[in-house]
């Protein structure tokens, strides 16, 4: 069973207006296919984790990530669910661009029986100039998600 | 010399837009210091259960990090992030979750932390974090290599 766009794209939209934290950063639902999910975070003065450079903090692009992970994972999995996160490391290889938008895209590029592996990347225009990279494996759930859940 | 800790503390944390954000506060003991992120309704990642979104633990424990090394290092400007692993260990309930970094290492230029957060127990740790940080004067500031 392969899900649809609408699918994908109720899923998407959910995550990121249902989840608390993604819903206080602003997160936007960019695009998204089976195992590959865009979401990003407009620049907001709040965010900033450097006021000297009004770069937006570490911890703004990780949970972007994070979030993109779940996303790739979800629709790549379903109607299976993931569950936790086992672990997520994240190379910083420069500042974001202050006052831009912070794109994340995340792939699920293999399953096991019991475990999605992940890769990510932030970035404002251009993919491979990443801010970030990450990688990540997530527990899977055997259960089918129940109509209407979220990630 | 632990007023002055508290001071410096204190002008970081307020200093940091994404730490209000968060609400996360901190605690000194000499030059020990407990993180603080009371639990907010903004910071959850699954209404479900309820549990802490896990992108706010990573970023607490990076944050937890970052403010162990400022410090260290009053004068100089915020360490940078190089790169951090977070090993989720437990779900991150709706309650109040604590942190503390230990710095294994400082050398010339990066440093590397540990960094474990809990809630009811400091023996169940709900997240760990490892990383490795740029120091302030280390060259050339905008590249982490």
């Amino acid at each position: 069973m392969t899900i649809d766009d609408q699918t994908i794209r109720a899923i998407a939209e959910r995550m990121v207006t249902s989840t608390p934290q993604a819903a206080a950063l602003n997160m936007r639902f960019v695009s998204a296919t089976p195992g590959e999910g865009f979401l990003a975070v407009p620049w907001r003065e709040d965010l900033v984790g450097d006021p000297a450079t009004g770069v937006l903090a570490g911890g703004v692009v990780t949970t972007l990530l994070d979030h993109c992970c779940g996303l790739a994972t979800t629709t790549r999995l379903w109607p299976l669910m993931g569950s936790a996160t086992l672990d997520l490391r994240i190379d910083y290889m420069r500042p974001a661009i202050p006052r831009r938008e912070v794109i994340g895209v995340a792939r699920c590029y293999k399953v096991t029986r019991s475990i999605a592996f992940v890769r990510a990347a932030a970035f404002e225009d251009d993919e491979a100039d990443p801010i970030a990279t990450a990688q990540a494996a997530f527990m899977i759930n055997g259960q089918a998600a129940p109509a209407g859940a979220s990630a | 010399m632990s007023a002055t800790h508290a001071e410096r503390l204190e002008r970081l944390i307020q200093s940091i837009p994404y730490v209000r954000f968060l609400g996360m506060t901190a605690e000194l003991a000499g030059d020990e210091m407990t993180a603080i992120l009371p639990f907010s309704p903004h910071l959850v990642g699954n209404i479900n259960i309820p549990a802490l979104h896990g992108g706010v633990l990573g970023a607490f424990l990076e944050m937890t990090a970052l403010c162990q090394l400022g410090l260290r290092d009053p004068n100089g400007r915020p360490a940078k992030t190089i790169d951090v692993t977070v090993e989720y260990l437990r779900p991150g309930r709706a309650q109040t979750l604590y942190a503390r970094a230990d710095v294994r290492k400082i050398g010339r230029r990066v440093a590397n932390v540990h960094v474990e957060a809990w809630q009811d127990h400091r023996a169940a740790p709900v997240a760990a974090l490892r990383g490795h940080f740029l120091l302030s004067g280390g060259g050339d500031s905008s590249k982490p290599a």
